[in-house]
């Protein structure tokens, strides 16, 4: 077997695709011109950016002026709630957000508390879903704000994000969501969804690193996150990251343009190496839901093992992957995602993810189905816990 | 982030395995922190002839599991009761500060194999420096 390079990691960042590098070379050397100047060579730059929101608008059917260009998913999750939040204080101070948020949402909230802020964090069932009756229950006369998670990072699993949003505006109530993980996966319509805020990152579909943007609905009391110039029609403040916007518009164009083709063979490629681990692999469990979850998500839990080992034996295959064990964090618990869906600590330990994207090949499958067997073979052959269990009986 | 050491004692860890009716065993940690050491020793006139393991762990814990064994086989048992974690961890050319706990495992389980020798030959078992051995704590 021939020792290859397989990318299954596509949820923690993806490669920029030339065809999207290519679109924002210019933007460094020659038309650099800052976006703000009154002469035609700054000009130019600006109409650069106002095409690339176009571009954002387009693809979540919002107006160009909507959309609000950010340093990340991070800044705009930060900028939604606590914008939101400071903005709407003399309306109410209670915000309603989920277990299984992104850090970047999660510890934004835990801020806020420390502000005078309450908090909900909603459960979630075993596959990851929330429950629109404990959604609704959690809603008081002080609640300002929803913020929950389109697609979840870790498992995959999809939320019912129209319903949610349905359920906010009929109450008055913005709703935020943090679509990092699903821009260029699922098809996005912030009108029929009834999305106040979106945030959402280029990296993850096919951009450059350190861009994002944030919609805000026409009409949303925010507050700013970043002062300082009036870029971004006074919100964001910060000279426009000129080629990064570009990039962005780029991708998000070639992402939404034909999502159905793209996620059906991403989808085929998912389904068949997860079956396969399955077939080949017992004592696996599946972690997040059946059919809603993102097209190239794969979470699993090996049981009996640990999940760092089993990355560093990956890895010396050449396959890159992530895991929502403890000692990958260097933290005492394993990934609240997982605990939050009822793991115990022990199955948690042992989970794998594989987020499969543009970068994979059929020849990639066969390779992990080849490779991955075997580690899991040899760590479990290594693992007091597979040896109690099989001195049991292997019941 | 791991050295060399670590990685040679992961991906190719000395004394795997188990002994058919050991001398002594000792098992720490727990599934719930994600690390279970197991070590198993054959003794001969007060020495340790034989010593395999079994880990459920990082690769620091297998790493430490490793050369933890390597270290204390042909020692006699006093030897082998002052192998210290640090020891072990500075043997593999250091371990990241958040895992140092895996070294700590990898002492405790020596000192449970000792002790649970000692016990089965109607001796007293040894004072652990360490007292709470069955819930280690992450550094």
């Amino acid at each position: 077997m021939e020792k290859r390079f397989v990318y299954m990691d596509h949820a923690a960042t993806t490669y920029t695709k030339p065809e999207v590098l290519e679109a924002m070379m210019p933007y460094f050397t020659e038309q650099f011109g800052n976006a703000s100047s009154i002469y035609t060579f700054g000009r130019r730059s600006k109409a650069a950016i106002e095409e690339a929101r176009e571009k954002v608008a387009k693809a979540l059917n919002a107006l160009p002026d909507e959309i609000y260009f950010t340093g990340g998913g991070s800044e705009a999750d930060n900028w939604a709630i606590k914008g939101v939040a400071f903005a709407n204080r003399d309306k109410g101070n209670h915000i309603i957000t989920t277990k299984i948020e992104h850090h970047a949402v999660l510890h934004t909230c835990e801020y806020l508390e420390k502000q005078g802020f309450e908090v909900t964090y909603l459960d979630v069932d075993e596959y990851g879903m929330i429950n629109l009756e404990d959604l609704k229950k959690a809603i008081t006369d002080k609640t300002i704000l929803i913020t929950i998670m389109f697609a979840n990072n870790e498992i995959g699993t999809i939320q019912p994000i129209a319903e949610i949003g349905k359920i906010a505006r009929e109450r008055g109530i913005y709703f935020h969501t943090d679509a990092v993980q699903a821009v260029g996966n699922v098809n996005i319509d912030v009108k029929e969804m009834n999305i106040d805020l979106l945030s959402l990152a280029a990296h993850k579909f096919y951009g450059p690193k350190g861009v994002g943007a944030l919609y805000i609905r026409k009409g949303v009391k925010i507050d700013n996150l970043i002062h300082g110039g009036g870029q971004e029609r006074k919100r964001r403040a910060g000279t426009e990251n000129l080629p990064g916007i570009v990039g962005l518009g780029k991708a998000i164009e070639l992402a939404t343009s034909n999502i159905e083709e793209h996620n059906r063979k991403i989808k085929s490629m998912r389904d068949r190496l997860l079956n396969g681990i399955m077939e080949k692999i017992p004592y696996t469990k599946l972690n997040g839901h059946p059919e809603k979850r993102l097209p190239g998500n794969i979470n699993v839990s090996f049981q009996f093992i640990e999940g760092e080992s089993l990355l560093l034996l990956l890895d010396h295959y050449g396959i890159c992957a992530s895991t929502g064990s403890a000692c990958s964090s260097g933290s005492l618990d394993p990934s609240h995602v997982l605990m939050a869906i009822g793991l115990p600590h022990e199955i948690a330990h042992g989970s794998l993810r594989l987020s499969l994207g543009d970068l994979n090949k059929e020849e990639d499958v066969d390779y992990v189905l080849e490779v991955l067997p075997q580690i899991v073979q040899r760590l479990r052959d290594m693992s007091p816990l597979y040896e109690s269990f099989i001195k049991e009986g292997g019941k | 982030m791991y050295s060399d050491k670590v990685m040679d004692h992961f991906m190719n860890p000395r004394n795997v395995g188990e002994i058919e009716n050991p001398d002594g065993v000792g098992e720490v940690g727990n599934a719930k922190c994600g690390d279970i050491m197991k070590i198993y020793i054959k003794v001969e006139n007060n020495r340790i002839v034989d010593v395999k393991f079994k880990t459920f762990g990082c690769g620091s814990a297998i790493a430490s599991s490793s050369m933890a064994t390597e270290l204390i086989k042909g020692k006699t048992l006093e030897e082998a009761w002052e192998l210290t974690n640090v020891a072990v961890a500075e043997a593999l050319d250091g371990l990241p500060p958040a895992k140092m706990h895996c070294s700590v495992l990898a002492e405790q389980a020596i000192h449970k194999a000792i002790n649970d020798y000692r016990i089965k030959n109607g001796l007293e078992p040894w004072e652990d420096r360490f007292t709470d051995d069955d819930d280690h704590h992450h550094e």
